[in-house]
């Protein structure tokens, strides 16, 4: 039988700790997912840029990047993160420190790669309209060829941002206490497998459905079409 | 008077391809030229040079009495003094008409936002579109989005216009309310080089046309003169062609 007790009982573990952040654990999948998106997609828009600049100085290191984090698991960035670079740096990082890093070090090479193909899809009488206008280089992107890329962008924004939202769930391997590993933990004590994995399914579905539907009203946005 | 265009000894090539051969030539201030040939014989190459969108290999360009080949010279300078006008408008998707025309004085030249609103809108009354302010280019005629691409290439004040077939994109119904924008403009005395086959416009409207071929200037001459009694045999047969049209 279900037992939706058990929910009610560790709701504020789930839900303020696991999934808000807030609480005694270093954790919170919202706390991990939001910034790691905010500064994954910022580092994005650089290497993005980077790698269509002219100069191969600023374009290879950009390519090999790309190339490097997309080449590799994600699991395998945060093991580096997390037993790595301490001994290396000699200075331990704590959990928070080590998921974000390693989340925003991971996407923005993704989101490098969509930022990339959304620039390229603005088509290139636009940059020339906007520099025999006067603007420079640097105004022309900002004001004419970003507005519109950013637009191309969004449906892959938004799934590159769901699949981040999701991954950091992986996080707990390192005993970050995310919604799933709060669940685990709950798990661990009243072994109610189903409710809770049901329960945090729900959760997910609902953040990610939410996101979905937001990027198609962007989409439909009118008249800038 | 000292022209306001001149182009000395131009050679410009695309790797090995030679686009602008040995090209001289001069603009005078409140002339309009308009610039004839065959397709890819360079005409969009030749009035692009002179806005620096392209950059010529040997030769010397002089606008407005500066060398816009030379290292030293002011980009920005060069581009709010020319303006250019696009075959496929250009204009920017994301803005309405009005902030299409405001962009570059607030951008460029820091005007303040109330300034650039009002030139912006007697530019568009000039053009003959002040009720389409508000309108995004996907909401407006061909003739209309180019009529607003005019506007915005004005707002800056040039000195000298660059139009690269501003009507063949355009249904035949529109071409006209463009070329009046442009006849207007004319009369105003603004110094013009036009890419165009609208021949009817180059006779009524042009000082001088120049027919290329090959990356050279193989004719120059006044409408009439040019019209009447073509030179050479590739102009005889450009004429032909565009003519039986
Ligand atoms: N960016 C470029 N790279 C390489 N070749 C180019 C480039 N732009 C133009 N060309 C070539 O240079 C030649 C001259 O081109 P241009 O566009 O100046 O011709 P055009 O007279 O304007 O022709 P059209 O009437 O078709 O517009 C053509 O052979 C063209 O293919
Ligand atoms: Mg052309």
């Amino acid at each position: 039988m279900l037992d939706p007790g058990v929910i009610v009982r560790n709701f504020k573990f789930l839900i303020v700790q696991g999934f808000l952040g807030i609480g005694s654990f270093a954790g919170g999948t919202l706390r991990l997912a939001i910034p790691a998106i905010v500064l994954g997609f910022a580092l994005g828009i650089v290497v993005g840029l980077a790698r269509l600049a002219n100069a191969a100085w600023i374009r290879v290191p950009a390519v090999m990047y790309v190339e490097l984090f997309r080449g590799v698991p994600l699991v395998m960035v945060i093991f580096w993160m997390w037993f790595v670079i301490p001994q290396l740096l000699r200075l331990p990082i704590p959990e928070y420190g080590v998921a974000l890093t390693a989340f925003v070090i991971f996407e923005a090479a993704y989101f490098g790669e969509i930022v990339r193909a959304g620039v390229q899809s603005v088509p290139r009488g636009q940059v020339e309209a906007a520099r025999a206008l006067g603007l420079s280089g640097a105004k022309a992107m900002r004001y004419v060829v970003l507005p519109q890329a950013l637009r191309n962008m969004v449906p892959s924004l938004v799934t590159q941002m769901i699949v981040l939202f999701k991954d950091t769930s992986l996080a707990s391997i390192i005993g970050y206490v995310d919604l799933t590993k709060a669940a685990q933990i709950v798990n661990n004590r009243e072994i109610r497998p189903f409710e809770l994995y049901l329960f945090i399914a729900v959760v997910y579905w609902i953040c990610t459905y939410s996101m979905s539907r937001m990027a198609r009203r962007l989409e439909r946005r009118p008249s800038t079409a | 008077m000292a022209a306001a265009i001149e182009f000395r000894q131009v050679n410009k090539w695309f790797g090995k391809l030679h686009v602008l051969v040995d090209v001289t030539l001069g603009v005078a201030p409140g002339e309009v030229v308009v610039v004839c040939g065959p397709s890819g014989s360079g005409k969009s190459t030749l009035i692009r040079c002179v806005n620096a969108l392209e950059r010529i290999q040997s030769g010397e360009i002089v606008v407005l009495g500066d060398s816009i080949t030379s290292p030293r010279m002011n980009l920005t300078r060069l581009r709010t003094q020319v303006g250019m006008v696009f075959q496929s408008f250009n204009l920017f998707p994301h803005m309405t008409a009005l902030e299409n025309i405001m962009l570059a004085p607030m951008k460029v030249r820091n005007a303040p936002r109330e300034d650039a609103e009002k030139t912006a809108r007697a530019l568009l009354l000039r053009v003959g579109i002040p009720d389409k302010a508000g309108n995004y280019p996907a909401n407006l005629s061909g003739g209309q989005q180019q009529r607003v691409a005019i506007a915005r290439a004005l707002a800056m004040q040039p000195k000298i216009m660059l139009f690269d077939e501003p009507t063949s994109a355009l249904d035949p119904e529109m071409i006209n309310e463009v070329l009046e924008v442009m006849t207007d403009l004319a009369k105003s005395g603004m110094t013009m080089m036009v890419v165009t086959h609208e021949m009817g416009f180059a006779r009524r409207v042009a000082h001088r046309v120049i027919f290329m071929d090959g990356g050279q200037v193989i004719e120059e001459a006044d409408p009439e003169t040019f019209f009447a009694s073509p030179k050479s045999d590739r102009s005889r047969q450009f004429l032909s062609k565009i003519l039986s049209h």
